[in-house]
């Protein structure tokens, strides 16, 4: 079953995709993934990134973003209406980070420990947030994971007091 | 999302209980506020109704107001004193002096602008810059359409909006609208036909009513789309909305539609309405979807599987379960002729069931005004034929946005600007730019919005429904009986 059927889209396809970026570029420092794998009419990231990263020549193409160019600024993340993009740095030793869109409540913190959540919305473990800001109500979320789950984290639940 | 902001307080009466609300509100959101869930009966009496389509295009609602049978409280503007009660089975009819007579007025715009959303407003501006006098009429007490509901961000190009969120968008047009003297705007205004020589009728309700005869030199018709019903045991049950009437309650009025939801249909509007009930606070079961794939865009889709909702591929909603609102409800999965295999069954403890199967464009108007019309599933029903210039059979009567099949918020605005620019062309107000103009926006929107492979049914859609000049031309002339 493919992600039309699934609603959950896996490294294969978006290998197949053209998607990921280098092995090499991604153990570099942050760069962003968008998981956005159809044509749809949209073109907001390609006007969103200020490093002119993100390439499209028709409205209706697949976003692609030049490893060379991007610097993982995280500025495309909340602005993307499809929050379908997100910044993975795996350039430390132990911890990968993820800067994911969020749009819940309560607000986010730096230090929230949070639940990590996949695809599927399972929760897969915990993580902390390391930074927080917002974009027109959108919030860019920064958090650290456990290195082997960068994949698989696509969303958090802020844990309530 | 979204920071609301509450009107002056204002108490009304409801079957004789004095009800407290907001400035601002319709009357079945602040009776919904409430925990009011039954606003009126089937005819016979029997079967109690509840909210469904929020926007005055069903019957679920009907209620005495001031003396006035069969008003959609949906759209009633709450306010000081109302008298609103509901009704069981037919009512009387009213008593003569109990209705307050309509003043006539007559008005000669250069164009008639009929439906507030997207694409009458951005018609309007654009009849509006050419110097043109506009009357645009809406039959809510508020412009702007669906796009007051609508709290993502937009998709498509900067220059329709993209990047900023529908009820930002409708507040940001409606004020340039109010603003512009070229432009005169009339709420709580049905358009409800045509009649010789050109004149519209547009009934006004309200404190003072109008009956205004518009004689306008072109009409643009941006009259918008209803919502579809499916056929299963106890669809009418109180709890069963549709989705657009559930955005309404959460997005326009900040109200909480229940508490444990189940999304039937997984195009863009039931994911996106899932993912929105999830930010309100609703636990969602699932969404139902009666295709083998999901019909709406994977963006949509992953934003709410990531926070763990279902999507139940190739099933369908059975049944309904409760006495006088939902309390369960049961999908079942389906085989290759859409029939439910018994055995498959999947009971949910649920207060709301959520329809969002698609939409139906509104052709009555341009039926009554003898438009050549054709039945087109792809863009969801009934529209009348039109040029790329989208004027249809009726000269000078022009069609925009959902009512000329379903779309997206940014085809509407598109083809609002279209169908303007076309008008000042004719109207001579217009010069090479226009045309020029003109060109480059049918071009985008041929060319490259719609060759999206994701929007391709509506496109096919919109080739089958739109004809040459030189084809218009034998329609009207009787010698072709639409393609
Ligand atoms: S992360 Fe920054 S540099 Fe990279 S594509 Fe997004 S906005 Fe551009
Ligand atoms: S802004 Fe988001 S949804 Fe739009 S093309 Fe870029 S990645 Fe896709």
């Amino acid at each position: 079953m493919g992600f039309k059927e699934t609603g959950i889209i896996t490294y294969e396809e978006l290998v197949e995709k053209q998607l990921i970026p280098p092995k090499e570029r991604l153990e570099k420092g942050p760069i962003a993934i968008a998981e956005c794998p159809e044509e749809i009419p949209c073109n907001i990231c390609v006007n969103a990134c200020p490093f002119h990263a993100i390439k499209m020549d028709k409205i209706y193409e697949i976003p692609r973003i030049d490893p060379e160019k991007c610097i993982g600024c995280g500025v495309c993340v909340p602005q993307c209406p499809g929050l379908a993009i997100f910044v993975i740095d795996l350039s430390k030793p132990d911890k990968a980070y993820i800067t994911l869109p969020y749009e819940f409540l309560p607000a986010p913190k730096k230090g929230d420990k949070v639940t990590l959540l996949n695809r599927a919305g399972e929760p897969i473990g915990e993580g902390i947030i390391v930074k927080a800001w917002q974009y027109d109500k959108t919030w860019a979320v920064t958090i650290e994971v456990p290195k082997e789950k960068w994949f698989e984290v696509r969303s958090i639940w802020i844990q309530r007091k | 999302m979204i920071d609301f902001s509450r009107g002056r307080k204002v108490k009304f009466y409801y079957n004789d209980k004095v009800i407290e609300a907001y400035e601002g509100e319709s009357v079945l959101a602040a009776l919904y506020a409430i925990g009011y869930r039954v606003f009126s009966y089937s005819p016979d009496g029997e079967r109690p109704r509840g909210a469904f389509c929020m926007i005055g295009k069903c019957s679920s609602c009907l209620s005495m107001v001031n003396g006035v049978p069969n008003t959609r409280i949906c759209i009633e503007p709450v306010r000081e004193g109302l008298r609103v009660y509901s009704q069981k089975g037919f009512p009387e009819v009213p008593k003569v002096e109990e209705v307050v007579e309509a003043e006539t007025i007559v008005l000669k715009p250069d164009v008639l602008v009929i439906g507030g959303g997207p694409a009458g407003l951005q018609a309007s501006l654009t009849l509006a810059e050419y110097g043109l006098k506009v009357v645009l009429v809406d039959e809510h007490f508020k412009l702007g359409g669906q796009l007051v509901k609508q709290t993502h961000r937009f998709f498509g190009a900067k220059k329709f909006y993209g990047g900023i969120r529908g009820f930002n968008i409708a507040s940001k047009l409606s004020r340039e609208v109010m603003d512009n003297e070229n432009i005169e705007v009339f709420l709580r205004a049905y358009a409800y036909g045509i009649f010789k020589n050109g004149y519209v009728g547009v009934a006004v309700r309200g404190e003072k009513p109008l009956n205004l005869l518009v004689r306008p030199k072109a009409i643009v018709a941006g009259v918008g789309a209803s919502e579809k019903m499916i056929m299963f045991e106890n669809n009418d049950l109180p709890g069963v909305m549709g989705a657009g009437g559930a955005q309404t309650l959460m997005n326009e009025y900040g109200i909480k539609p229940g508490e444990r939801a189940l999304v039937i249909g997984a195009g863009n509007v039931g994911l996106i309405i899932a993912y929105q009930l999830l930010q309100a606070g609703v636990k969602v079961h699932g969404i139902a979807e009666i295709m083998p794939k999901i019909g709406g865009w994977f963006v949509h889709a992953a934003k709410v599987r990531r926070y763990g909702v279902k999507i139940y591929t190739r099933h369908t909603i059975t049944k309904a379960i409760g006495r006088d609102r939902v309390e369960k409800a049961e999908i079942a999965m389906v085989d290759e002729h859409f029939q439910p295999i018994p055995g498959s069954e999947k009971v949910f403890d649920t207060d709301l069931v959520l329809l969002a199967v698609g939409l139906q464009p509104n052709y009555a108007f341009f039926s009554q005004a003898g438009a050549v019309m054709k039945y087109i599933p792809e863009l969801g029903g009934l529209v009348p034929l039109r040029t790329k210039y989208l004027e249809t059979s009726v000269e000078n009567l022009y069609v925009a946005g959902d009512a000329s099949g379903i779309e997206e918020a940014t085809t509407a605005f598109i083809e609002g600007e279209i169908a303007a620019l076309s008008i000042a062309i004719k109207l001579g107000a217009g010069n090479n730019k226009t045309i020029k103009k003109r060109e480059e926006l049918l071009d985008y929107l041929w060319n490259e919005y719609r060759k999206s492979p994701v929007v391709m049914r509506a496109c096919q859609g919109k080739l089958k429904a739109t004809v040459s000049e030189e084809e218009m031309e034998k329609i009207r002339r009787g010698e072709l009986d639409g393609i």
